[in-house]
C-alpha cells in the first residue's frame, strides 16, 4: 500500500468494549486503537468467547462502548443516526434471514433501502448498482432463484451482494466462512480481498481461519486475553503473537508455514 | 417481463372482484332479476322492496365481505411477516380470542357487574370498542412476549394459551349470565356480515381505511424485516416505531372486523398464502394489493355460498371460511411440505 492515497475510514480511540449491567461494567477488551483506511481488507481473530463479536457489536452500534470513541469518516459515532449510518455500514451477519421465500434478486434489492423513498421505488441508478453487484459477486445466474434453494456457499455470495448494494464505505461481516467447506471459505475470502481493491470498500471481517487470513489480509486485528493487537501479517508472525491466542497445551503456531501444527 | 405478468394478474382480479361483486349482489333469499338490480343501482326505481333488500341489506352486506376479507387478509400478511412465522394471524395469535373476550365481558359480564350498566353497554358500540380493546391488548401481551422469548414456536403456543384462558373465562361468564347474554354473544360468535346498517358501516369503514393507510405506510418496512429484525436495524430501520405501527394497523383491521362482523376464521392466515403461490414474489408492493384483491373476492364467494341462494337459510359465516380455509392450509402444506412467507 503506498501512503498517498491513505483515507481514513473508521478509527478507535482508547476503546474500551464490555457489558454494563446494573451499573456494573464487565470489561472484556481495552484499550483497542485502530485505524482502518479505505479499501483495506482486515481480519478479525481470536479465541472463543474473548469478545470478537462485541467489537463488531459496538463497531456497529448494537451495543455502547465502556470508555473512548469510535469515529466513522471523523464523524463520532455516537452522534451518526442509524439511517445515516446505514449508508457508512453494512453488515453479513451469522444468523439466517427471516424469510428464505426471498428471491437472490429481491434480497440483494433490499440492500438498497436506506436510499429508496418511503415506499421503495428504484431509481435507475439502484438498478445499475444491484446489477452491478451482481456481476462483482457473480451471482448473476442465481437472481431469480429462491433462497430456499441456495447452497450455504451461494446464500453467502448472496449475503455479499446485498451488503455491497447497500454501498457503504465498510462492510462489516461475523464469521462468514463457518459452515463452508475448504474450498468456500478460501473461495469467500478471497472474494472479499478481490472486493476491497476493486471497489475501494474496507471491508472488516471475523474468522477463525487464521491461516487463510494471514494469506489474504492487509492488516489483522487479534485479540487475545491480554491485549489487542493490530498490525499486518508479518509484523504479528515475528513479534509471535499467534502464540498467545491460545492455550499451549495442544496446538502450536508454525511461523514457516503461517499455519496451527498439533503437538506431537 | 414480470411487471408485465403482474399487471395481468391484477388486471384479471379485478375484473374477478367486480364480477363477484354483482353476484353475491344479485343472490339473495328473494330472487331479484339482473335487470331490476342494475336499474335500482343506477338510481331507476321499480320496485319499493326489491329497492329496499337491494340498497339497505345486500349492498351493504357485500361492501362489508370486500372490507372483511381484505382487512383480515393484510392484517394476516403483515403479522407473518412481523412474527417471521407462516402460522400468523389473527385467529392463531390469540387476537381474535382477545376480542371474543371483550365482547364476552360486555353482553355477559353485566350480570356480575351489575344491572345498572347494561343499557349503555349492550349497545353495538360498546361491542365494537370492547371487541378492538380486547384484540390490541391481546396483541400488545404477545408482541411483549416474543421481545422476551426468541423462538417464534413459543410465540404461538401462548397466542394458543391466550385462546384457552379467554375460553375459560367467556365459560366462567356464561355461567352466572342470563340466556339472551348468552344468545347475544353466541350469535356474534357465528359471524355475520349481515347485520351493518349503512352508518355502522361508515364507522368500520373510516376505523379500516386508517388501518389500511397506516399498513401501505408500512410497505417499505416490511420488505425490510424479511430479513430479520438484526439486519432492519442495519438498514437504519426504529424497530420499534416501525413494530408499533404494525401493530396498531393489524389490531384495527382485525380487531374492528372482529368487532362488527364476528370472529371470522383462516381468512387472515389462508388469504396471505394462497397470494404468494399465485404471485411468487416477497415484496410487500405486490403482496399487499393482491392480498386485498384476493380476501375480497374470496370473501364475497364464502358469503354467496353461506346466504344458501333462493333458500330462507343462512349459514353462519364462520363455518363456510373455516371449510374452504382450513383445507387451504393443508394443501398448501401437503403440496409444497413447507410454509414459506
Amino acid at each position: 500500500m503506498t501512503d498517498k492515497k491513505e483515507h481514513i475510514i473508521l478509527k478507535t480511540e482508547n476503546l474500551s468494549i464490555g457489558y454494563t449491567s446494573k451499573k456494573k461494567h464487565t470489561t472484556i477488551a481495552s484499550n483497542i486503537n485502530i485505524t482502518l483506511k479505505k479499501g483495506e481488507l482486515i481480519g478479525l481473530i481470536g479465541a472463543n468467547g474473548v469478545g470478537k463479536s462485541t467489537l463488531i457489536r459496538t463497531l456497529t452500534k448494537v451495543q455502547a462502548p465502556l470508555q473512548g470513541h469510535i469515529f466513522i469518516n471523523d464523524r463520532n459515532l455516537l452522534k451518526i443516526n442509524p439511517l445515516e449510518l446505514a449508508k457508512e455500514v453494512s453488515l453479513v451477519l451469522t444468523e439466517p434471514i427471516a424469510s428464505k421465500n426471498l428471491s437472490v434478486l429481491e434480497l440483494v434489492t433490499l440492500g438498497r433501502q436506506p436510499h429508496t423513498n418511503w415506499i421503495g421505488t428504484l431509481s435507475q441508478l439502484d438498478k445499475d448498482i444491484i446489477n452491478a453487484t451482481l456481476e462483482q459477486v457473480n451471482i448473476k445466474d442465481l437472481k431469480h432463484k429462491k433462497c430456499f434453494e441456495l447452497s450455504d456457499g451461494q446464500l453467502q455470495k448472496v449475503m455479499i451482494a446485498r451488503a455491497l448494494a447497500q454501498d457503504t464505505n465498510i462492510i462489516i461481516l461475523d464469521e462468514p466462512t463457518s459452515h463452508l467447506d475448504m474450498y468456500h471459505k478460501a473461495y469467500i475470502l478471497k472474494l472479499l480481498q478481490q472486493l476491497a481493491k476493486e471497489t475501494g470498500k474496507t471491508i472488516l471481517f471475523s474468522s477463525h481461519e487464521i491461516d487463510l487470513a494471514i494469506q489474504l489480509v492487509d492488516n489483522l486485528i487479534v485479540i487475545t486475553n491480554e491485549q489487542v493487537v493490530y498490525d499486518q501479517p508479518c509484523n504479528l508472525i515475528k513479534k509471535g503473537i499467534f502464540n498467545t491466542l491460545f492455550p499451549k497445551d495442544l496446538i502450536v503456531f508454525d511461523e514457516l508455514t503461517g499455519s496451527f501444527r498439533v503437538k506431537k | 417481463m414480470k411487471t408485465t405478468t403482474n399487471t395481468w394478474a391484477f388486471l384479471v382480479l379485478i375484473t374477478l372482484l367486480v364480477i363477484c361483486f354483482f353476484t353475491n349482489i344479485s343472490l339473495g333469499s328473494v330472487s331479484i332479476p339482473n335487470k331490476a338490480i342494475f336499474n335500482t343501482l343506477f338510481g331507476n326505481i321499480d320496485n319499493t322492496s326489491w329497492q329496499h333488500i337491494i340498497i339497505d341489506y345486500r349492498l351493504p352486506k357485500a361492501f362489508t365481505a370486500i372490507i372483511v376479507g381484505s382487512g383480515l387478509g393484510i392484517s394476516g400478511l403483515m403479522m407473518q411477516t412481523l412474527f417471521r412465522n407462516p402460522l400468523a394471524g389473527p385467529f392463531v395469535l390469540g387476537i381474535t380470542s382477545g376480542a371474543s373476550l371483550g365482547v364476552a365481558i360486555v353482553t355477559m359480564g353485566t350480570s356480575l357487574i351489575g344491572g345498572l350498566t347494561l343499557v349503555i353497554l349492550t349497545t353495538k358500540w360498546s361491542i365494537v370498542i370492547a371487541a378492538t380493546l380486547g384484540s390490541f391488548l391481546v396483541l400488545l401481551i404477545v408482541l411483549i412476549v416474543a421481545s422476551k422469548v426468541r423462538d417464534v414456536m413459543a410465540i404461538l403456543i401462548i397466542g394458543l394459551m391466550f385462546g384457552s384462558i379467554s375460553a375459560a373465562i367467556v365459560n366462567v361468564l356464561s355461567y352466572f349470565s342470563s340466556a339472551e347474554e348468552l344468545q347475544t354473544y353466541f350469535f356474534w360468535g357465528f359471524g355475520s356480515l349481515g347485520n351493518l346498517s349503512w352508518n355502522e358501516l361508515l364507522i368500520l369503514f373510516i376505523l379500516y381505511s386508517v388501518g389500511i393507510l397506516l399498513s401501505l405506510s408500512s410497505i417499505k418496512t416490511l420488505n425490510t424485516l424479511l430479513l430479520g429484525e438484526k439486519y432492519a436495524k442495519s438498514l437504519g430501520l426504529n424497530i420499534k416505531k416501525s413494530r408499533l405501527i404494525i401493530i396498531i394497523s393489524t389490531s384495527l383491521l382485525a380487531g374492528t372486523i372482529t368487532a362488527f362482523a364476528g370472529p371470522i376464521a383462516f381468512i387472515g392466515l389462508a388469504i396471505p398464502h394462497i397470494t404468494r403461490q399465485l404471485f411468487k414474489t416477497s415484496n410487500h408492493i405486490i403482496l399487499l394489493p393482491a392480498t386485498f384483491l384476493l380476501g375480497a373476492i374470496i370473501m364475497l364467494i364464502c358469503d354467496s355460498i353461506a346466504q344458501l341462494p333462493n333458500s330462507d337459510y343462512t349459514l353462519p359465516i364462520n363455518a363456510i371460511t373455516s371449510l374452504i380455509g382450513a383445507p387451504v392450509v393443508i394443501w398448501l402444506l401437503v403440496r409444497k411440505r413447507k410454509m414459506l412467507f
